[in-house]
């Protein structure tokens, strides 16, 4: 384990200016489509927001780490006399719940703060300031081993869901239909 | 591929429970644009001018405007369109708020209703899955109400839901169409749908929405967003604080209500109160107000928060947009408290906040003036507030009296006579409007309210100030960076209009200018209404960052349609005038188009007739407002002239003008 300096970026949220219009989830998923800003699709999109207008409730998540089981405890949330699932209010796409997910494939989505851009676009589109951009210098302790990249997340994501047998068969298959 | 649109409707006959996806001809977006172009495409193909609005040939369309769910800020409306029970002419209502975008990414940019279902039910479209539900256990619920049920239900937190509540299944002519902050609320569309039998429409998508050329388009959007921060940052100068800025009014922020509580007319458009507005109003309003918003909000991808949740001591929450804030409240002769309380149950029940409060003030007058008597109200409460929620029940149940005034002032002051219909002073085309009553003619506004086919004036202005500023200094200041005129005429207009003396009102702008200047104006709304634009960043302000420079560049990268000023002009017109043929096939006529008759104190009768003499032939109709086959021809609207003929609305020889043929020869 080594010591080194990491830019730990943050999106401070402010759930009391959100006006739960969206526009971050519009731009996010916008970005994020291929070619970049050819289509959009909330649905998409790595931030979304739990929007209860009725109860006041309007909270933007922006996607964590995928979690490859679900979570032991799922407490129980009364905000206004309304219960809540912790999993509403949760960051990371995981086995039990959609949230996420991309609508079709099923693999986890997750906020990659906008790499290349100079800042997060949900920022830049919030004009009400509900979110707000934040960098800073850390030390940190760096663990030897990588983080999964999206293709091994992706395949993780597969085999829990499809199992690991019907994975591999598909991947045969379509490297035949290939040769 | 189709961009911006999805290119299919979802065509739902209610009374066969059949259900099909229908793909779209491109090309009749090139026409019409989308949203209310296409609808009114629609309804003139296939409503002819003998179906009644409640008749189950009669369509109910729900329009997703062209660019709604592409990133183009503000860009939420669904434009409903239908045959309207209180005018019996075509009405085209709009809400903001979520459902439209919803609807894009399920995968249809209308929803199309025919037939009628025989119990009441409610539509879920879940993508490609679309299913007619049982709701007879939602019958009677409110609308906000209903929406929560539904989602509950099918377990859907993210559906959209456009209900009716109980005003829309009773038919009352002014019940709206509820979805959550924004509503569809002028013309009786809700009792259109609440006679087809169907409760609500739910959606929820999770699929694509294509742009033709995304990175022009996002800059576009950049650029709007750009200036949208820009002008909230300098707000226009010289102006009320209302038309300072951009959004819808900005009633739920706005504590000040001096300008309007003291120059709109109070009752049925009966009175004004100067000296209305003391510092103990003031802070009793205020509180009132702060007490009952819990947030400012907004539709959807806009940051405008022009609606704001509402919840009053005891009653449910619920969400609240610009005026209507006040219209109960002067309408009942009361305070903000009772107006919010009222809103509530009336949203709820589902009518128009314009037209209720007007009928139940109109039913008061009267029985004050002896031309209904107490027995007509039996067991209606003494004091003032109490009659009001009385009378709201009554009408959205349409139980004894209820039942005429359901029906709006006009149907119901012919029913009552005796004197009745004189109370019924302040409708155009049957309908009623805003409680203003003012000194001097407007020729401007007198075009507006005249020959505005919507109706409801508060939709057609916008563009060109409402007043001359004081000084020709300020003028020439406001013109620097009036970019958004088509043109540089517009400037000049507008520096030599003076509040007094030679070039003022009524003469000044002259005729050709109103004519101009009102054509400009309507001109935006409608392409608005066709992408599906809020109008509150666009048609409705001063000053907006959508305009006729840019608009054929966010219609040309967004939806791959190649467009010019020009082009984008020629569709509005042709639409425009389709809307217009649509309702002079219904009998609309000359003497329909006129502003309430003591709408104004001061009136300037020739001048009036010299105005809608000019306005018609700039807009290519003849002397009775019918558009005339020539103009028909040159917008490619053919059809329309053909069965005008065959109706014998034109004669014959209109389409035999020998000039008019060397033209369309010419043309080709
Ligand atoms: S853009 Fe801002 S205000 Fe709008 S929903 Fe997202 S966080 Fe809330
Ligand atoms: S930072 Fe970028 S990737 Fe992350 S949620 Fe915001 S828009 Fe999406
Ligand atoms: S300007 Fe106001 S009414 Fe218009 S879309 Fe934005 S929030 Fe809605």
């Amino acid at each position: 384990m080594t010591s080194k300096k990491k830019t730990i970026k943050n999106i401070k949220i402010d759930v009391d200016k959100c006006n739960g219009c969206r526009a971050c989830e519009v731009i996010c998923s916008s970005f994020h489509a291929m070619p970049k800003y050819s289509s959009n699709n909330p649905a998409r999109s790595r931030i979304r927001v739990i929007h209860d207008p009725l109860r006041d409730i309007y909270v933007p998540v922006y996607a964590g780490e995928y979690a490859v089981a679900e979570c032991a405890g799922r407490d129980k949330y009364v905000i206004d006399g309304k219960e809540y699932d912790e999993c509403a209010f949760c960051r990371a796409a995981c086995p039990s719940r959609e949230e996420f997910k991309e609508p079709d494939s099923g693999l986890p989505l997750k906020c990659d703060m906008c790499e290349g851009e100079d800042e997060p676009l949900c920022v830049k589109w919030c004009l009400v300031d509900a979110l707000t951009y934040e960098e800073r210098e850390e030390e940190v302790v760096v663990e030897e081993e990588d983080t999964p990249d999206e293709i091994e997340i992706g395949l993780e994501t597969l085999i829990n869901k499809h199992g690991l047998d019907k994975l591999l068969d598909t991947v045969e298959q379509l490297a035949k239909d290939k040769s | 591929m189709r961009y911006a649109e999805t290119g299919y409707n979802l065509e739902i006959d209610l009374s066969r429970g059949n259900i099909e996806k229908v793909a779209t001809d491109p090309k009749e977006t090139e026409l019409y644009l989308g949203g209310l172009g296409t609808n009114a495409k629609l309804i003139w193909d296939r409503v002819p001018p003998e179906v009644e609005p409640f008749s189950p040939d009669n369509l109910l369309i729900f329009g997703a405007g062209l660019l709604c769910g592409t990133p183009a800020t503000g860009c939420n409306r669904t434009i409903v369109s239908t045959i309207s029970p209180q005018t019996r002419l075509l009405a085209f209502s709009m809400m903001g708020g979520f459902w439209a975008p919803e609807l894009k990414y399920a995968g249809y940019d209308k929803v199309v209703l025919r037939g009628k279902s025989p119990d009441l039910v409610y539509i879920w479209i879940h993508d490609d899955k679309v299913e007619i539900r049982d709701a007879s256990h939602l019958r009677g619920k409110g609308a906000i109400e209903t929406a929560e049920l539904i989602k509950q239900e099918l377990n859907q937190p993210k559906a959209q839901v456009a209900a009716i509540g109980m005003a829309g299944e009773n038919r009352v002519y002014y019940a709206s169409i509820e979805q959550g902050r924004s509503s569809a609320s002028r013309g009786g569309i809700g009792a259109v749908m609440g006679d087809k039998g169907v409760k609500a429409i739910v959606v929820r998508g999770t699929r694509d929405l294509n742009i033709a050329r995304p990175e022009e388009f996002l800059g576009l959007c950049n650029e709007v967003l750009d200036y949208i921060k820009y002008r909230e940052e300098h707000p226009i100068p010289g102006v009320m604080p209302i038309l300072a800025g951009l959004g819808s009014p900005q009633e739920m922020k706005v504590h000040d209500e001096k300008w309007h509580t003291e120059n709109f007319m109070w009752g049925n458009s009966r009175e004004r109160r100067k000296g209305f507005w003391t510092d103990e109003i003031a802070k009793e309003w205020t509180e009132t107000m702060e007490k009952a918003r819990t947030r400012l909000i907004s539709c959807f991808n806009c940051p405008m928060k022009c609606g704001a949740t509402i919840s009053m001591p005891g009653l449910p929450t619920y969400m609240m947009k610009c005026f209507t804030k006040l219209t109960y409240t002067m309408g009942a002769f009361s305070d903000l408290d009772f107006g919010l309380r009222i809103a509530q149950k009336a949203t709820e029940y589902g009518v128009d906040g314009f037209s209720a409060p007007q009928v139940m003030a109109f039913a008061i007058e009267l029985l004050e003036n002896g031309i209904l008597s107490k027995d007509d109200f039996p067991g209606m409460p003494e004091d003032n507030e109490g009659r009001f929620f009385y009378l709201l029940d009554m009408i959205v149940r349409r139980e004894g009296i209820g039942d005429l005034l359901a029906n709006g002032t006009y149907w119901a002051a012919k029913e009552i006579g005796n004197g009745a219909e004189e109370f019924a002073h302040n409708n155009i085309k049957k309908t009623e409007q805003l409680p203003l009553k003012l000194s001097m003619l407007n020729p401007i506004y007198f075009l507006m309210y005249s020959t505005g086919e919507k109706i409801n004036i508060t939709q057609i202005e916008g563009q060109f100030p409402q007043a001359p500023f004081p000084t020709r200094e300020a003028r020439e200041e406001f013109v620097k960076d009036w970019i958004q005129v088509p043109d540089d005429r517009f400037k000049q207009y507008f520096v030599d209009w003076e509040l007094r003396g030679e070039n003022s009102m009524p003469f000044y702008p002259t005729v050709e200018m109103c004519c101009d200047i009102v054509d400009w104006q309507e001109r935006m709304h409608y392409i608005d209404d066709a992408l599906g634009q809020c109008a509150g960043l666009s048609s409705f302000p001063l000053k907006p960052p959508y305009h006729i420079h840019n608009y054929p560049k966010f219609i040309s990268a967004g939806a791959g349609i190649e467009m010019d000023e020009e082009k984008l002009t020629a569709a509005a017109k042709r639409y425009r005038t389709l809307v217009r043929a649509i309702n002079i096939r219904r009998g609309m006529r000359r003497k329909d188009e006129k502003p309430p008759a003591n709408h104004w104190k001061k009136r300037f009768p020739e001048l009036e007739e010299q105005l809608l003499d000019a306005y018609y032939k700039l807009k290519g109709w003849n002397r009775d407002g019918i558009p005339t086959a020539e103009s028909l021809r040159e917008l490619g609207l053919d059809y329309v002239s053909e069965d005008f003929i065959q109706r014998g609305i034109l004669g014959d020889d209109e389409a035999a003008d020998p000039t008019a043929n060397q033209q369309a020869a010419t043309a080709q």
